[in-house]
């Protein structure tokens, strides 16, 4: 290479990686907040991950659409009115579905199935009738690239909540995901642990939507922890990852939604998916090339 | 003599069909107690009552020697998620949940209590192994070394040796020989008549309704064992309510 490549290369580098965000305001924006959704996501998605949740979540994510557009209906595009709906419509469904399979024959996840589908149908249903096709693409969809003030802050204080709300739970929820009967003969713990879990489980859910939209909320908790899992037999070390594939992500998928004009949400999200295709290929704890190569077996 | 649990007129079941009779009696502190009997008798049911996992249909169990919760409990069969990715080292730190609590940390002297007793259960060089390559013997192992941190004055073990072999069953009874030393109440259901009588000084012979209660030789004499068998009737429908009073 001869000597003017270097500051070719640099500027090029620079101009790819790092200018999209330097010369704009809302792609800064878009990536503290998308940080802040991956920062938290990521702890709450290995737990469901090994709670055996995975469903959940993603039947959660549909089960809020109707609060979400009946907050618009009353309100319009109104940050408050949306989350506080968003938040009631996830409640409502999470203790519904829990207190049908409580009381009837019914298992959990068919009733929980049951209830976010009248939900999902419910909410589209709304937001066609009295909104525009935009507003109905906003709220599936989410819009990273147009957080304001107001949404960077909600963004930020529930992702401090969730950290906090499951730095306090960490203990109950351990205990209760491995030995649930150990967790009942020493503490009344595990019942109000297994609530508050599924209260930070919407808390994320509506935040999500907010950027990515209640279709994508999801994946920015699911599948960075499901990659992690490939390379963690261990649960700390499984947050510490997840929560670093999910920062790679955001910043991945910003950028190329940036130089290719691809939609920023779905971007992320299927950054996201690229990372764990490849984590399932290499991963060291369980990935294919482990399975399929294992290493000699020891001595002893 | 104190006593640690007494046993008024305990009716235990499900449903409303009694699977523990009408029990009185007191379990008084120290007791190295074996629970047999054949197969429905109640004993693991007694022992959930014991645990406070279960509420009473009739009667009371009174724990005199401590709190419910202070109880160390290890039922039949253990439902972990051996998936899970824990290691040894912390699952048996799960023991000191009543000392730490969300936040309580473990201190060296803690840190050193886990590690003697992974050490008294033989496991010593599996602390960072996770849980799931465990053998069910070495699972037991482990399980024993949380009771050991859990420090409880009660300790209630539902059938502890079924399908473990001889040389881990020993070194177990070695274990709940130690707290007997120690003056724990240790209840046990038991299958092993020969375990029984070896290491178990009182015995109580359940079948639905008590048999008899006591000295291991004078509970499980042919006469009483032959009464028990007899005594556990199918379940029966039809019922009637109990009419029976204390």
């Amino acid at each position: 290479m001869n000597a003017s490549g270097w500051p070719d290369l640099m500027s090029a580098l620079y101009d790819l990686l790092f200018a999209p965000f330097a010369d704009f305001e809302f792609m800064r924006r878009a990536l503290v907040g998308a940080m802040a959704l991956a920062l938290a996501g990521a702890p709450v998605g290995v737990f469901l991950i090994l709670r055996r949740m995975s469903l959940t979540g993603d039947a959660m994510a549909h089960a809020i659409l109707p609060g979400a557009a009946i907050g618009y209906l009353i309100a319009g595009l109104s940050l408050g009115a949306m989350t506080a709906g968003g938040m009631i419509a996830g409640f409502v469904v999470a203790i519904a579905s829990g207190a049908v399979a409580r009381a009837t024959a019914l298992r959990e996840d068919a009733s929980l199935a049951a209830f976010y589908l009248i939900s999902l149908a419910l909410g589209v249903t709304i937001v066609s009738l009295k909104g525009s096709n935009v507003d109905l693409m906003h709220v599936l969809f989410g819009n990273v690239l147009a957080l304001d003030d107001a949404t960077l802050l909600l963004l930020a204080a529930i992702a401090s909540l969730t950290l906090l709300g499951l730095a306090a739970l960490y203990r109950p929820l351990v205990m209760e995901t491995v030995d649930p009967l150990f967790l009942a003969s020493v503490s009344r713990a595990g019942a109000p642990a297994q609530l508050i879990f599924l209260g930070i489980v919407v808390m994320n859910l509506v935040a999500g939507f907010h950027a990515l939209g209640t279709l994508m909320a999801v994946g920015l908790m699911m599948l960075p922890a499901a990659a992690a899992r490939f390379w963690s037999a261990d649960i700390s070390a499984m947050v510490a990852i997840s929560a670093g594939f999910g920062l790679a992500s955001t910043y991945l998928g910003l950028t190329l939604s940036y130089h290719s004009g691809a939609p920023s949400g779905p971007a992320v999200i299927l950054m996201a998916g690229a990372i764990y295709l490849v984590s399932m290929v290499l991963g060291r704890a369980g990935g294919l090339i482990r399975l399929l190569r294992p290493r000699h077996h020891l001595e002893a | 003599m104190t006593i640690a649990l007494r046993f008024n007129n305990l009716t235990l079941g499900y449903d409303r069909h009694p699977a523990v009779h009408h029990l009185d009696g007191v379990v008084e502190s120290g007791d190295l107690l074996a629970v047999c009997g054949p197969n429905g008798a109640g004993k693991s049911t007694l022992l959930k009552a014991i645990a406070g996992a279960i509420q009473p249909l009739g009667g009371e169990v009174e724990r005199l020697a401590c709190k419910a919760r202070d109880i160390a409990y290890l039922p039949q069969a253990a439902e972990i998620d051996r998936s899970f990715p824990i290691n040894v080292f912390d699952l048996v730190s799960m023991g000191f949940w009543r000392s730490a609590g969300l936040f309580g940390g473990l201190s060296r002297a803690k840190e050193a209590r886990v590690y003697d007793a992974i050490a008294s259960v033989g496991l010593t060089g599996l602390e960072d192994r996770p849980i799931g390559t465990l053998s069910g013997g070495q699972t037991q192992r482990m399980l024993f070394a949380r009771l050991l941190l859990q420090d409880a004055p009660v300790i209630l073990l539902d059938e502890p040796f079924t399908a473990l072999d001889s040389k881990t069953t020993a070194d177990l009874l070695e274990v709940v020989a130690r707290w007997h030393g120690e003056k724990r109440t240790v209840v046990a259901v038991l299958h092993d008549d020969e375990i029984i009588r070896r290491c178990f000084p009182k015995a109580l012979l359940l079948a639905r309704e008590p048999v008899a209660w006591g000295e291991t030789a004078q509970v499980l004499g042919a006469e009483n064992l032959l009464r028990a068998r007899r005594m556990v009737e199918a379940f029966d429908r039809e019922a009637h309510e109990c009419e029976r009073v204390a």
